[in-house]
């Protein structure tokens, strides 16, 4: 691969193999889909604070169809719910999050020239690319995009006569995340196999940056669970498309009795959070991992308690796949069952705090250099800690009964899944925008960024608990059908307030990105003192990663302040000094 | 019209947001600094800002939410188990809101105190067990009677003896709820969704027996301090039965019944004088179910047992509404 041919605008911005640029390619497709998202969130926001007022935006977007008079239809509202948290989930978080990092850091950290099959890499980013053109076409279908909800329960996700987003925007949206899932298995297996293969002389895996242990175990989550939401897809197209009842039964709709007998909904929701809780997991290790970095370069120490921090995204990882039960708590599961996922549940929040505590260990007696991705990465910190301490509560079965499905459900998994992997994902852009575009990204506009995005997103998010708390249901079209709720309105007011101003900042974000993409002031080869291999490429990014032979490891990869070291960084490349102890 | 004008001021303010950052660099330039290296000044100014937003504004903000917006939390449980469920939300909420004010003025402190200079160095500290041992046995010692408390308050939900409850059936479809007592003989007819039918919403077999005294109601009377029993079905697709106030909720499946056993402790009268005029008890949906979920409701209604009994001897029998029409 070190060899240069000729390359031509195709193989090079398009058809690339070069891990490089299929990282860029996720990430510039996944911030195309998150203000596409983050515009939905607005748009229903609207309706939620103002309920069956007239908004000309309302129109301008979706239409005199599905805004008559510019007020949004209560199926249009519904369909925005369900693609906001599709694309966001998905597209942004999942696809966006670890596309880019996975793609971008894995050979650049780990020493090696490319992916183990640059081809599949390319492979994976095309089947995302077409799931996306099918998303997004779904939105344009007479009938409607999806509206069943991101986890589509049947029947409601299978009977066109229940919703009309269950039509034909049902069936794209199910032609998509099939695609989606194929780009995710060829991608998660080339991650796997690159890592396990492919580290450069001396990278041991107890050398390993924490950004790569997460991704790894990332992959290997995305490996174990993805097909089965393949195979709950496939059963729903066949109950949708070919009449059989794996998840229909008894059911009269629109007075017609359906022949379906036998089948079972809660079926779906097994297969389906088998899938969902590791994905929940697939969002936030990866932010895990690269806060881990960022904030040990910035605090120019060694990340405190390495080991555990493997230990505890191992332990994460592995209680992921026995606690989606905790979904299903109401669902007239056996409460024997319930109970076990509650014990399960709760254990989450040991490796968890393990983890908040060992950051906290990290910024005491730092020198803290705040980059604006510093900034996000203890926005992180702040986010996780907020969004898994009220996980507790619903997490424990018996609380669950009467916030389940409340907004306090809503507040919960955006601070502790969106917030803080949008900040994970924030972090590591700003972080490794000098590598990827060699320029670096402005820094009074990223502050600005930071801050008005951290106060408008708890001023979002956290009053939704006090809306939980009061017994508010989600995918509430309006709350004024229910006079207990008529309080709520000025809460509402204030989230919708935050929820503009949080998102139009994010435009300003996107600016400086493209900005300091071609008017950037230049990049230095290692502008943050950072000890990880990927900081040895020159500032020119070549396909190979290293013009030279690959460096060598000698030593982990948090030698910062190091005593009788001659800088406050240690890159992990330099060999061990006569009589140096390795950490 | 609208929309070009709309495009240019985007335009503009692209422009001059580019303008403005040019101007910034070539200022920097000029004074031989690097526009986007991280100064002591930058250090000095964020670490006071993370202490003062991460620390002050945003903490302040959850005490004020609290305040002002605490009175919007439902009222203490009308139902025996509900008051169990309020115990333990009062203690997990404890222990998470200790935790909270813990760390979070930690995270803003240390960020204050430990921004960085240009001469000093940090600490180099990679590991100590005996500290990450102390941090991974405490919060397992404060699960430990979280979880185990938790389970048994579930047990007890879960596992309450229903031999005597009063059989209320809940049916729910697109878009109300409708219910069923089970009669004198407290036993519910078979219903089948296939004998869904004109008068016959339920679909009860009118061949069985103990379906003959099953009252049909669009609203459901409970005596106060008299344990229910609520069955749950749906006729479509899946909706929830959430009443909020009583701390119920449960699934209704198409295809399976559900159910929850529950007793409530006050009348609806006595939630009036406590929570004003427009209080009423209410059964709502929280299973996303279609276009009008957000709208559909029934009422409760709690009452001493004479109140009950006058309400009920107004109510028809399956037996008279159906087959003798």
């Amino acid at each position: 691969m070190s060899e240069h041919h000729k390359e031509t605008f195709l193989t090079k911005y398009v058809f690339s193999l070069d891990h490089k640029m299929i990282a860029k390619q996720f990430l510039i497709t996944g911030m195309f889909m998150g203000v596409i998202g983050m515009l939905m969130s607005i748009l229903f926001r609207l309706q939620l604070s103002n309920p069956g007022e007239s908004f000309a935006v309302l129109e301008f977007f979706l239409g005199e169809k599905w805004a008559p008079g510019g007020v949004l239809d209560p199926n249009i509202y519904l369909a925005l719910v369900t693609m906001h948290g599709t694309i966001l989930i998905f597209w942004v978080l999942t696809a966006g999050l670890t596309g880019t990092f996975a793609n971008f850091l894995i050979p650049l950290q780990i020493g090696a020239r490319d992916m183990a099959s640059g081809f599949m890499n390319m492979l994976s980013y095309w089947f995302f690319f077409a799931a996306t053109i099918v998303l997004l076409y779904s939105l344009f279908v007479e009938s409607g995009p999806a509206a069943a909800g991101w986890t589509i329960y049947p029947p409601l996700s299978a009977l066109p006569q229940a919703i009309p987003g269950s039509g034909l925007g049902q069936d794209l949206w199910l032609i998509a995340i099939t695609l989606f899932v194929v780009s995710s298995l060829l991608g998660g297996l080339n991650y796997i196999v690159t890592i396990l293969n492919m580290r450069t002389k001396g990278m041991t895996m107890s050398r390993l940056p924490l950004t790569i242990w997460a991704l790894l175990i990332v992959a290997i989550l995305g490996v174990l669970s993805f097909p089965v939401l393949l195979s709950c897809a496939l059963l729903l197209i066949f109950d949708r498309s070919f009449g059989t009842s794996f998840y229909l039964s008894d059911i009269i709709i629109n007075g017609e009795a359906l022949h379906n007998t036998g089948g079972s909904p809660i079926l779906f929701e097994h297969l389906f959070w088998f899938l969902g809780h590791p994905e929940v997991y697939i969002i936030l290790l990866p932010a895990l991992g690269i806060v881990s970095e960022v904030i040990s370069v910035n605090s120019r120490k060694p990340i405190f308690g390495y080991k555990a921090m493997v230990g505890a995204l191992i332990l994460i990882a592995f209680l992921s796949f026995v606690v989606w039960g905790h979904h299903m708590f109401i669902t007239g599961m056996d409460p024997f069952l319930g109970s076990v996922f509650t014990f399960t549940t709760l254990l989450i929040a040991i490796p968890s705090a393990v983890k908040v505590f060992n950051y906290l260990a990290t910024l005491w007696r730092a020198n803290i250099r705040f980059t604006p991705a510093m900034l996000f990465a203890i926005g992180f910190v702040s986010t996780f800690i907020t969004g898994g301490l009220t996980g507790i509560i619903l997490g424990d079965s018996a609380l669950d009964i009467n916030v389940h499905d409340t907004y306090f459900v809503v507040g919960h998994f955006h601070i502790v899944m969106g917030l803080s992997a949008i900040y994970g994902m924030l972090a590591g852009v700003y972080h490794w925008f000098p590598k990827m575009y060699g320029r670096m990204m402005n820094k009074k506009l990223g502050y600005f960024h930071f801050w008005v995005t951290f106060i408008s997103a708890y001023g979002v998010f956290f009053p939704m608990h006090f809306l939980g708390l009061a017994g508010l249901p989600r995918r509430y079209y309006t709350n004024s059908a229910f006079p207990m709720f008529d309080g709520l309105s000025d809460i509402n007011e204030v989230i919708t307030f935050f929820a503009i101003i949080g998102g139009l900042v994010q435009l300003l974000f996107i600016f400086n990105f493209f900005y300091s993409i071609f008017k950037g002031t230049k990049a230095t080869e290692n502008p943050w003192g950072s000890n990880t291999l990927e900081w040895t490429t020159p500032v020119e990014r070549i396909h190979g990663n290293w013009p030279g032979e690959i460096p060598t490891v000698e030593r982990w990869a948090y030698d910062y302040s190091k005593p009788g070291a001659d800088q406050d960084f240690v890159p992990q490349n330099v060999p061990l000094k006569e009589g140096e102890t390795e950490h | 019209m609208m929309s070009i004008l709309v495009g240019l001021i985007i335009l503009l303010s692209v422009i001059v947001l580019v303008q403005i950052l040019r101007v910034n660099e070539l200022v920097s330039e000029v004074k031989d600094q690097d526009a986007n290296e991280i100064t002591d000044k930058d250090n000095n100014i964020q670490g006071i800002l993370t202490f003062a937003v991460f620390g002050v504004l945003f903490l302040g903000f959850v005490l004020w939410q609290f305040k002002y917006w605490g009175v919007h939390i439902l009222p203490p449980a009308s139902s025996l188990h509900g008051a169990t469920i309020d115990t333990l939300m009062n203690f997990t909420m404890g222990v998470i809101l200790f935790v909270f004010f813990l760390t979070q003025p930690i995270l803003a402190w240390f960020a204050y105190k430990y921004r960085g200079r240009k001469n000093t160095v940090a600490y180099f500290y990679p590991h100590n067990n005996k500290l990450e041992v102390i941090w991974t046995v405490v919060p397992t010692l404060v699960l430990t009677p979280l979880i185990i408390y938790g389970l048994n308050v579930w047990n007890d939900i879960t596992g309450v003896d229903t031999t005597n409850s009063k059989i209320i059936e809940l049916y729910a479809k697109q878009f109300n709820w409708t219910a069923r007592y089970a009669g004198d003989d407290n036993t519910l007819g078979q219903a089948n969704y296939k004998l869904v039918e004109g008068l016959n919403v339920l679909g009860v077999d009118m061949d069985d027996d103990s379906a003959q005294d099953d009252i049909v109601t669009r609203e459901v009377h409970l005596v106060v301090n008299e344990p229910v029993l609520l069955k749950m079905r749906s006729q479509d697709v899946i909706h929830s039965a959430f009443l909020p106030h009583f701390r119920v909720q449960m699934n209704c499946v198409p295809g399976m019944t559900t159910q929850f056993g529950f007793t409530p402790t006050q009348t609806t009268a006595e939630m009036k004088e406590q929570e004003g005029e427009d209080f009423e008890f209410v059964l709502l949906c929280n299973k996303i179910c279609g276009a009008a979920h957000y709208n559909m409701k029934m009422k409760f209604i709690v009452e001493t047992q004479e109140e009950y009994n006058a309400w009920m001897a107004s109510q028809e029998t399956l037996k008279n509404t159906l087959t003798l029409n």
